[in-house]
């Protein structure tokens, strides 16, 4: 049975990591991270006639995939995790309908793919569950639909906005199995709120979510960042990176030095491909840790890391009602053995 | 040690670069100050024809929103707007870009509750103090005319 230590669960069972997949859109495939994609579809309507069909068969995708690469038939999947930014997470509901398999959704924003990793490593740790597919999705064209404005829309991005991801990642855990990365360590995140307003500027809102985090797991584990390969996080971009360094230094001091890196600032080219402060969305993390992160453990490139998805807890309605917006960020810990 | 709101406020505040005001306003000025000019172009060479002023005025921005409307479905405004900010947003190719973005946006929704429930969302506000001010304004001329 996992055990707890703080606020950090320390996996017992070691959830494998046995395949994992990412599908991405078009601006995706043109950025840094090009061939370390399973999928890239040019056509970011997937043939559909709406962007919230799109982003179910983008998550529809990364899971047949996954499935694929990890040998196991669907019939092997006792549970599928899975979130996104939509309401309802229908971005999910849709994606995995035709699965018929038994659905957990979940809804953290875009620390998602942390979540859901959380949620089907305990599933395994009470040894009712084997096989588990944990996965999340995001698509451009229907957050900007639901968070802001129509597509179309002859407006200006302020420069510290951030670009919605269009992909999906899905990573298949199971008790036994694959070739040695596993879960070691889960620490799901605690809300955290410094009064931000601007819903243009969410690296800021969510910076403190991600130091409170990777404190708390530092303190709790009794490690430091340097005892790490790389700590990534998910979509601060880079106003929240430069937050939670400063952050990090002046409460804790501690300097997360060059080991941290965002997702956000991996997946595009900021020079060129006009993204402002960086990626976001559930996709930014999840495509990005089930490509570079994941098959970087694979190599043996990375061989203990510490994953952190942020996300902004707010919606539509609480920032018309003049609401600040809550962050959140949960962590997973990879080692590979 | 915890941080305030207050401290993290400016400590966001000084690390969130700003928007470059200036040259946003130098695009603004050029890009709207040629829809304006070309408009006056248009209001000029309606005047030699047999239109009254008022026909002449109003042909002229039906053929600005007409522009607009053809180049947002044709994803270009944006493009154009991302540039030009105020520029195009200020005059009514801003207006005519709200309604038929809206409307574009939300057809997977349906003709009825879809594009034309939703196509006012953006401009809407515009509308209902638009009209607000004009029955103000009105009420103001009708009180001075009666001494």
């Amino acid at each position: 049975m996992a055990t707890r230590r703080g606020k950090t669960i320390i996996t017992e069972l070691k959830p494998k990591v046995i395949a994992f997949a990412s599908a991405v859109g078009k601006k995706e495939g043109q950025g840094p991270l090009s061939k370390e994609f399973d999928e890239i579809y040019e056509d970011t309507t997937m043939g559909e006639d709406s962007w919230e069909k799109a982003e179910s068969l983008y998550l529809k995708a990364a899971i047949s995939k996954a499935l694929a690469k990890s040998g196991l038939s669907k019939s092997d999947i006792d549970i599928i995790c899975s979130g996104d930014l939509l309401n309802q997470c229908i971005g999910s509901s849709f994606g995995i309908r035709d699965f018929q398999l038994p659905f957990c959704g979940v809804y953290g924003a875009c620390s998602t793919m942390a979540l859901s990793l959380c949620m089907t490593s305990l599933m395994i740790e009470t040894g009712a569950f084997t096989n588990c597919i944990a996965a999340t999705s995001s698509h451009f064209c229907s957050a900007e639909k639901q968070f802001r404005k129509p597509l179309e829309y002859g407006g200006q991005r302020p420069p510290t906005a951030q670009w919605t991801v269009t992909g999906s990642g899905a990573v298949v855990l199971s008790k036994d199995g694959g070739r040695g990365v596993y879960i070691d360590k889960i620490h799901l995140g605690t809300i955290q709120d410094l009064g931000i307003l601007d819903s243009n500027n969410m690296g800021a809102a969510m910076a403190p979510a991600a130091k409170k985090t990777i404190a708390d797991f530092l303190s709790d584990t009794g490690t430091k960042p340097s005892d790490y390969d790389a700590i990534f996080t998910g979509d601060l971009g880079s106003v929240g990176s430069e937050l939670l360094c400063e952050l990090m230094l002046k409460e804790e001091g501690i300097d997360l030095g060059t080991v941290h890196k965002d997702c956000g600032l991996m997946i595009y080219d900021r020079e060129t491909q006009d993204v402002h402060a960086g990626g976001s969305g559930c996709g930014c993390s999840g495509s990005v840790l089930c490509s570079h992160i994941l098959s970087g453990m694979h190599k043996g490139k990375y061989r203990n890391i510490l994953f952190i998805a942020t996300g902004a807890l707010m919606s539509t309605v609480s920032s018309l009602q003049g609401q600040t917006i809550p962050g959140i960020a949960h962590l997973v810990n990879f080692r590979k053995g | 040690m915890s941080i305030s709101n207050e401290e993290y406020g400016r400590m966001a505040k000084r690390l969130s670069p700003n928007s470059p005001v200036v040259t946003d306003c130098i695009k603004a000025f050029i890009f709207g100050g040629s829809i304006c000019a070309f408009a006056e172009g248009l209001n000029i060479a309606f005047s030699y024809t047999s239109m009254t002023q008022e026909e002449s005025k109003a042909l002229t921005m039906i053929i600005l929103i007409a522009i607009t409307a053809i180049l947002t479905a044709f994803g270009v405004f944006d493009t154009i707007a991302k540039h030009a900010g105020a520029g195009t947003m200020v005059p009514i190719t801003g207006f005519a870009n709200s309604i038929v973005c809206s409307a574009l946006e939300f057809q997977t929704e349906g003709r009825i509750l879809g594009t034309a429930a939703q196509m006012f969302t953006i401009a809407g506000p515009v509308i209902v103090f638009g009209c607000s001010t004009a029955a103000l304004y009105g009420l103001i001329i009708y009180l001075f005319g009666l001494y």
